[in-house]
């Protein structure tokens, strides 16, 4: 018990020294999903993070940045403990956080119990997050999922010729507002889809679904990430799969397509879409690459962004611009900043980015064809590139109210 | 064994018989290591800000509560059981599930009086009717019915979305407001939390020297012995689950207001082995040790990754710094931090000088 005591007299001390920091800083909390899962994804959005910093510098007037990084595991509870060891112990004033879309749905809410923060979305990318019950501290830069699938629908039923396809996805929201945004547009053009398969994030064996899946279908969508995607690729590979690939925004990136192994190279000539694409000729976005290999030794990092770094880069990159914007003024419980994040516009690497009246970006979609430079490297190619696409897709908002909010099942395969 | 060590403690003759009955049932009483313990608990409000009484102690004694229900379990029963977690977590969600969240669709809605209990009431059942099928078992087999029972919770939770909302689970659960009081301000639950805390360690205790208790460490000791002497050790055994599984849903209804949400990360299969390390850190002898070893475990979660870059090495380890940690305890002290504690004040102290009801007590 001594030792209790000892233990307790000694924190108490601790905390009485760790309250004070010096005035001219604005701390920031950051977290990524540096454990489980999605350990690759969340390495990489901390490079984006990086390169934005070392491209915009960490200034703002005469105020410097400062940065403190929690870890996470794509589980919304890892991700409330991460933000609230930021607030409480570190202090910060600003969050950037998180990674993951279940995980965005918690800090939203959590969002709510500190009106006075401001949160900045780092990368999540459920639509729940900011369409339903939106939090008024709550900004993303980033589309959610069904916006990262627009076009991909009507590409794979006019141009491939794709008349029937099945899904395999990881069983949670982010995931399932993908294969929302693929469903609504699939079966508005004709197609049918005519099994989804759902599997727990972090599935080591993929024996089951591949085994069931469909043999008389013409692609298979695989809306997988991280550590998952791969296994399935080497099981997929092993069991002799040779059907035609479609591939969700997380499946088709630089964390999988730089992975080690041959297993990647049953992707060539997957067709995909997400917010970027690595062959994108515009300048902004060849800046922004060239900015990230320059950050990185080369084995340090993937040969080209992924779509995690991407969008740490563009959610960093607003909260700063809009800091300068208000010259770092943080009073009033960050009125000025918060009004300055919901007008901001900035020109991301991905194209224009600017928000809607639920602080939900509305930005520009690619629509991709995975390649082989020749190389041995696999980069997504552009194939269609659509600006402007909104949380709704285009769609009338209480058309799209009716369709419902993304689940297994979740749109129906229809035309709406 | 047990049933004559705890008569071996003798109290001052001077004491008047009264005064011995109190000391012989809490001997902490006379310590006082343990008042001092007790008055900083109690005034841990002015010593801490927010995030250390709520990130750290709160979260501190939640975690003692569960791996108390853990230790009654093993060091009194000889049961290890690895679903004390689920147990907690399943309270948790009925508290999600029939009070209020932000899932209207999922949430009934009840007042928090009226859903706590209910809570309470169907986590014991859950942890009886596990400990049901998990005593007709013993050792290594209890061990793996219990985490059989916690992993397929897990998994349950994870794709079931019409109760436990999958891998989402349940946001913005209601707190409760009464007697114009947020009881989830940060001073409000850490005194809630303490006290919980409080009776559930006074409870153990006493259960622990009551006849039931003492036939339970029979039971555990021999069961055959106790049989012959007309006790049923399976009706005993199932008993303490009823008791553990209460103690633990206790800690998941706190858990739940703590974070204010549950989803299945919670009721992890890793989640529900911390319980067991938190328990074996600390030692599974006595009561107090599940909440040395929380503090341990609390300390190195929220730390390691901190003190790891202070020193200049790569964060991304920290949790090789935790296990290290661990097996640091475990290396040179197989009862925990509690047998670290006993074996220096054996040394210091007249090797009769024993009191405790636990194994090794």
């Amino acid at each position: 018990m001594l030792k209790g005591n000892l233990g307790l007299i000694a924190l108490s001390s601790l905390l009485l020294s760790g309250t004070a920091f010096a005035q001219e800083k604005i701390k920031v909390g950051v977290t990524a999903t540096l454990e489980g899962t999605y350990t690759v994804l969340g390495e990489d959005g901390m490079r984006g993070h990086q390169t934005a910093l070392n491209v915009l510098g960490k200034k703002i007037g005469d105020k410097e940045l400062e940065f403190v990084v929690a870890s996470t595991d794509a589980t919304p509870d890892s991700a409330v403990r991460a933000v609230r060891k930021l607030i409480e112990q570190d202090k910060v004033q600003i969050l950037l956080s998180p990674l993951s879309g279940d995980e965005g749905i918690a800090v939203k809410n959590f969002a709510k119990t500190h009106p006075e923060l401001t949160f900045v979305n780092a990368a999540s990318g459920a639509q729940e997050t900011t369409y339903v019950d939106p939090a008024p501290n709550f900004f993303r830069y980033n589309m959610d999922g069904a916006q990262w699938q627009v076009g991909l629908g009507k590409y794979a039923y006019e141009t491939k010729g794709y008349r029937k396809i099945a899904t395999v996805g990881e069983d949670y929201s982010f995931i399932y507002t993908q294969v929302f945004g693929l469903v609504l547009e699939f079966c508005g053009a004709g197609g049918q889809v005519t099994n989804r398969q759902w599997v727990p994030l972090g599935t080591k064996d993929f024996a089951s679904v591949i085994a069931a899946l469909p043999d008389d279908v013409d692609a298979i969508y695989l809306g997988l990430g991280g550590a998952d995607a791969v296994n399935f690729l080497n099981q997929y590979q092993q069991a002799g799969g040779k059907a035609h690939l479609m591939g969700g925004s997380i499946m088709i990136d630089q964390t999988i397509l730089s992975s080690k192994g041959s297993a990647k190279n049953a992707l060539v000539g997957t067709i995909a879409a997400s917010g970027q694409a690595d062959t994108w000729e515009d300048p902004n976005w060849q800046k922004f690459v060239k900015a990230y290999q320059d950050s990185f030794p080369e084995s340090k990092r993937f040969p080209s962004p992924s779509l995690l770094a991407t969008n740490y880069y563009g959610s960093t990159m607003a909260l700063i611009l809009a800091l300068r914007q208000v010259n770092g003024d943080l009073s009033n419980n960050q009125a000025k900043l918060k009004d300055a994040l919901a007008k901001i516009e900035i020109d991301a690497p991905n194209g224009k980015i600017k928000l809607d009246s639920n602080r939900q970006a509305i930005g520009t979609n690619f629509v991709t064809e995975v390649v082989d430079d020749g190389k041995g490297a696999l980069f997504s190619k552009v194939v269609k590139v659509i600006p402007n696409v909104n949380q709704t897709l285009g769609y009338d908002p209480a058309v799209f109210a009716k369709i419902g909010l993304p689940s297994r099942t979740v749109p129906e395969c229809k035309k709406y | 064994m047990s049933l004559l060590q705890s008569t071996q403690f003798r109290p001052d003759p001077s004491a008047n018989a009264t005064r011995r009955a109190l000391i012989r049932t809490w001997p902490e009483f006379q310590n006082p290591a343990a008042w001092l313990v007790a008055l900083i608990l109690v005034i841990m409000p002015l010593i801490a800000n927010g995030f250390f009484l709520i990130e750290i102690f709160a979260t501190t004694l939640i975690l003692g509560i569960i791996a108390l229900s853990l230790m009654f379990l093993a060091g009194y029963g000889g049961m290890v059981s690895l679903m004390q977690l689920t147990i907690a977590g399943f309270a948790g969600y009925m508290v999600a599930v029939f009070g209020m969240s932000g899932n209207a669709n999922i949430s009934l809605g009840w007042p928090w009086w009226l859903a706590t209990p209910m809570a309470l009431a169907l986590a014991t059942l859950f942890g009886t009717l596990g400990g049901a099928l998990a005593v007709r078992t013993e050792g290594i087999y209890t061990i793996m019915i219990t985490l059989a029972i916690g992993a397929a919770f897990y998994y349950f939770t994870n794709q079931n979305w019409a109760i436990f909302n999958g891998h989402t689970g349940i946001n913005t659960v209601a707190t409760p407001h009464f007697w114009g009081v947020d009881w989830r301000s940060d001073i409000a639950f850490y005194y809630v939390t303490l006290g919980v805390a409080a009776i559930c360690y006074f409870a153990v205790q006493h259960v622990s020297r009551a006849p039931f208790g003492l036939a339970l460490q029979g039971v555990r000791d021999n069961s055959r012995r106790m049989a012959a002497l007309g006790f049923d050790p399976n009706a005993h055994r199932i008993a303490a689950y009823a008791f553990a599984a209460f103690i633990a849903a206790l800690g998941g209804v706190l858990q739940v207001w703590n974070y204010r949400q549950i989803s299945p990360g919670s009721v992890s299969v890793g989640a529900c082995i911390d319980v067991l390390i938190i328990a074996v850190v600390g030692g599974i002898t006595r009561p107090i040790g599940p909440f040395i070893g929380a503090l341990i475990f609390v300390l190195l979660r929220t730390f390691a990754l901190d003190v790891l870059i202070k020193f200049g090495l790569d964060g991304n380890r920290f949790r090789l710094l935790i296990g290290l940690g661990f097996l640091a305890i475990v290396f040179w002290s197989s009862d925990g931090v509690i047998g670290l504690w006993e074996r220096w004040r054996r040394r210091n102290a007249s090797p009769t000088q024993r009191s405790g009801g636990g194994r090794l007590g």
